[in-house]
């Protein structure tokens, strides 16, 4: 045992690179394995009937008994396991109970839309939390401004504390039904992305905006920043130059982190805006009792979760790869 | 602040409690020929597809959206800290696999945790709130897992351990009370954003289910008709907007409540004025303080680390400020360099920097001054550099900045300046970066780039004290050329007065924050007057010290630094001290050529010379 430990240990001094990449895709497989059972089970677990819940309470009996059967509902659970990992090998995502559609063409059809909505939302995110907090920071740096930082932290919590679906439905009210300056929903065009991204990057930003300026602040504080400011360097490239690169890796952590969440609010707002959207499909499917499509939705979201987060993982080792020595 | 959370908090309590009482009945009654109307002076917020009054429902509402919320935060917390908090007392083995079960739930959004469960559970209130639970469980984990881990570590933990306390125990009454504070503020901020999720799911049709309702309901119902009226959508979201924002304001006051910071005050001290002592500006002067005076308000009080310094520098010469740490030579330093914090505030008599008085320049001609006159060396060459920029862009980056010379250029007068500072092979030294260095060739990088600019006077403060002693000899060796290639004056600080008489032409002493003794470096040995100069100097061992014997120190400790000193600052202190010295404070007067001295009853010069001869 201790060999061992003492054999990893120089492993991981030697090969960072090796043992980080390791660890994350062995986080990712068993990450991976606990979403696809837990789909699984989901289906399978759910207090009831979901076939019968899904064909309405006066489905003839012998209809029940045959759909029960095509879905292989009534084969031992081991089978039913086995046979599920086979087809999600294919890419089979089953069928719809209520329509019988295949559920892998609908996410086809729906996925890059619920992405194209994320990724745009985090890039404001980053956009205008990034220089936003720094700036917030150099203003209220020592105890300057106390009423700009008063305004900044009461404005970020009321932000931050915004949750997206209620926003969305007040920007629908507002901006698209009263002033019709938007589109109320669907995806029409590019003024139909700027409501939904609104909707989720407002909180997610706020919290970074207060994550940047804390970070600063820090810098501010340091003693090369003391030794900066001896030379007397033009503001410009004192705060670009000089703080801004130190802030990043912690910043970028916190942002990666918001990421997940981000995705999973797409349902919420989906459902607000009628986006064509795995969200919106999974909002529809809750309604309609079709757990067949609620569970291949929850499935295909947890894993793009998961590979969101090691996407995120990788970016961060990349920008500062001492935090790949840190963590191993 | 306060007063706005509780007044939030306070309505929601109310309205929960007497809400359901009050507008229950009016919630739940239909009314068939008003059905889907708008706002009217009966029906406010209008009414829904049966016909019932929408201000009554989301009044009535409030009660079922905050006990759901509480219950699921509560259930959840409870979860999540025993599964935290045991991590503190179970073995290495099963603290790692909880640990990497934590982090492993923890990789997945909440809200797409508390959809999976809602429906594993069936969709229903009570199927929502466990969901919810589940689903904030294991970042209360986390919290109380990095919680109890620091108590884990400390000297009581290991006495109860030791002790043989069994594991339940150990955690109730030695991890949980210690981490009590924190997580009972994390709850709290915790119901905030479990009242929205709860509301999510009602939302989704995941959660309360008709004919109960709450607030996420409400809104779903709203968002329904929210092209025809937009009200009965957004007042449901306002009021839940509302009870998050109320929750979070209600944390960040405990956490504010916990962290209390206390406003600095500010006080004014009167001015001593010194003796009238003739210094007649010459030529070569490149430097002339008078009454100098930092002051920093506290929590406790005004602390004065600087109460009335006086010194010039000549060109070329290297003068020494000694003292003990906490004597305000490092903030004379800084207010020299105009580098004191924001929070500090210095005043004084006169400043003048190469003949010019600070106050006849504006704030840019001014730094302007002290970017082409002035370079500071930092004490700690570990901290000095920024670690993402190269070596090469932080010496040149002074001179490209103000001289406006070009990259190649800068590069080049760099090379020769890292020459200078027997740093050859300075191509690869520019490449690198701050960590790859040595702290002796940090210092001597620092050396070479306050030079970069040519200044009238380098600061340097303690530049060798963090440095090993034959390193510290290198690093003065440089300074001392650089004074003599390029006539540069230099204040050199630091708290080894052998270092400073090996170094400096002349030397500042200081106590208090006051110069006691300015007198020439060579007369340090023998010539001191000053009983604290002196006690400095003989506390300092040298190669024929007796070993004997234990070294001599200077008995007591300064004045509190908050306080007004009426007399001299070394009365407590003094072994020759007189009724005069507790009342009188006494300036620095001339006492000999070149040398000044802060004291009623100098030392007689002979007492020394006759312990020499003694010797």
């Amino acid at each position: 045992m201790t060999t061992m430990s003492a054999r990893l240990g120089a492993l991981a001094r030697h090969h960072p690179w090796a043992v980080f990449c390791c660890r994350r895709a062995a986080r990712l497989i068993v990450s991976l394995f606990l979403v696809v059972t837990g789909s699984f089970a989901m289906i399978r677990l759910i207090p009831g009937d979901p076939v019968r819940a899904a064909l309405g309470v006066d489905a003839a009996p012998d209809l029940v008994a045959a759909k029960r059967h095509e879905f292989g509902l009534d084969q031992d659970l081991l089978t039913q396991y086995r046979q599920y990992l086979r087809h999600l090998a294919h890419g089979d995502l089953g069928v719809s109970l209520v329509t019988g559609e295949p559920v892998a063409d609908l996410v086809r059809a729906r996925l890059p839309a619920t992405l194209l909505l994320a990724v745009l939302a985090f890039a404001c995110v980053l956009v205008v939390a990034l220089p936003g907090g720094l700036i917030a920071a150099v203003w209220t740096r020592d105890g300057r401004r106390p009423r700009t930082e008063l305004v900044f932290t009461t404005a970020t919590s009321v932000m931050a504390g915004m949750p997206d679906f209620v926003l969305a439905a007040g920007l629908t009210a507002g901006l698209a039904v009263s002033l019709r300056l938007f589109p109320v929903s669907g995806d029409l065009g590019p003024q139909s992305y700027v409501l939904p991204v609104l909707a989720l990057a407002l909180a997610p930003t706020a919290v970074l905006l207060r994550i940047v300026r804390v970070e600063t602040l820090k810098v501010l504080a340091e003693d090369y920043l003391r030794a900066a400011r001896a030379k007397r360097l033009p503001a410009f490239s004192l705060y670009l130059r000089h703080v801004a690169p130190n802030t990043l890796t912690a910043s970028l952590t916190v942002a990666g982190n918001l990421l997940p969440a981000l995705i999973a609010g797409t349902v919420l707002v989906e459902k607000v805006f009628a986006w064509p959207g795995i969200g919106s499909a999974m909002a529809q499917s809750v309604a309609a009792q079709d757990y067949a499509v609620v569970e291949a939705t929850v499935l295909v979201l947890g894993a793009a979760v998961l590979v969101v987060n090691l996407l995120v993982d990788l970016a961060l080792a990349l920008l500062d790869p001492r935090s790949v020595i840190r963590k191993t | 602040m306060g007063v706005i959370t509780l007044t939030m908090l306070g309505s929601l309590t109310v309205l929960a409690m007497v809400g359901p009482a009050l507008w229950g009945q009016a919630a739940d009654r239909p009314n068939p020929s008003a059905v889907l109307q708008g706002p009217t002076a009966g029906h406010l917020l209008g009414t829904d597809h049966l016909g019932r009054d929408l201000l009554a429902r989301l009044l009535a509402a409030t009660g079922l959206s905050l006990l759901l919320a509480v219950a699921a935060t509560l259930l959840g917390a409870t979860a999540g800290i025993t599964l935290g908090a045991l991590t503190a007392v179970v073995g290495v083995r099963t603290r790692r696999m909880l640990g990497a079960l934590i982090n492993l739930l923890l990789a997945f959004p909440g809200l797409l945790v508390a959809m999976f469960f809602a429906v594993l559970f069936g969709a229903g209130a009570g199927g929502a709130v466990f969901a919810l639970a589940v689903a904030y469980a294991p970042g209360f984990a986390r919290i109380a897992q990095t919680l109890a881990a620091k108590v884990t570590e400390t000297d009581f933990m290991a006495a109860a351990r030791v002790l043989g306390l069994r594991r339940h125990r150990l955690l109730l009454r030695h991890v949980l009370p210690h981490i009590a504070e924190p997580l009972m503020l994390n709850t709290t901020v915790a119901a905030g954003s479990t009242l929205v999720a709860l509301s999510g799911l009602s939302f989704l049709g995941l959660g309360v289910q008709p004919p109960s309702y709450d607030w996420g309901l409400l809104l779903s119902q709203g968002l329904d008709r929210i092209y025809s009226e937009p009200l009965p959508a957004v007042a449901p979201g306002i009021a839940i907007v509302y009870a998050g924002v109320a929750f979070q304001l209600l944390g960040e006051m405990l956490a504010k409540a916990a962290a209390r910071r206390t406003r600095p005050r500010q006080m004014a001290e009167p001015a001593v004025r010194p003796a009238h002592v003739d210094r007649t500006a010459s030529v070569d002067q490149v430097l002339e303080v008078e009454d100098l005076r930092v002051a920093i308000p506290t929590a406790a009080g005004v602390v004065r680390p600087v109460r009335g310094v006086s010194l010039d520098l000549r060109r070329g010469e290297i003068v020494g400020l000694v003292g003990e740490s906490g004597s305000g030579k490092s903030l004379t330093a800084l207010a020299i360099a105009d580098l004191l914090p924001e929070h500090a505030k210095s005043t004084w008599r006169a400043n003048r920097f190469l003949g010019t008085d600070t106050k006849s320049l504006t704030r840019k001609e001014r730094r302007r001054q002290l970017a082409t006159g002035m370079a500071v060396i930092f004490q700690n060459p570990a901290s000095a550099f920024n670690p993402s920029l190269r070596i090469g862009t932080q010496m040149t980056e002074a001179v490209r900045a103000h001289h406006n010379t070009p990259r190649a250029e800068a590069v080049e007068q760099a090379l020769t300046e890292l020459q200078r500072v027997t740093l050859p092979a300075g191509h690869r030294l520019l490449r690198s970066r701050p960590f790859q260095l040595s702290g002796g060739q940090r210092q001597r990088v620092a050396i070479a780039t306050a030079s970069m600019m040519r200044p009238d006077l380098i600061i340097a403060d303690e530049p060798t004290t963090a440095l090993d002693v034959t390193v510290q000899r290198q690093i003065v060796d440089l300074l001392r050329r650089i004074r003599h290639d390029d006539a540069t004056a230099i204040l050199f600080i630091s708290h080894d007065i052998a270092l400073v008489a090996n170094t400096c032409d002349r030397v500042l002493v200081m106590y208090a924050g006051t110069i006691v003794e300015n007198l020439p470096a060579h007369a340090l040995a023998t010539g001191t007057r000053h009983p604290y100069t002196r006690a400095l100097v003989e506390s300092v061992p040298d190669m024929t010290a007796d070993r004997t014997h234990p070294l001599r120190t200077i008995k007591g400790s300064p004045p509190d630094p908050y306080g007004e000193i009426s007399g001299c600052p070394f009365y407590d202190r003094c072994a020759h001290r007189q009724d005069r010295c507790a009342q009188e404070r006494p300036v620095l007067s001339p006492l000999g050529p070149g040398h000044e001295i802060a004291c009623w009853h100098p030392l007689p010069q002979a007492q020394r010379e006759a312990e020499e001869a003694a010797k």
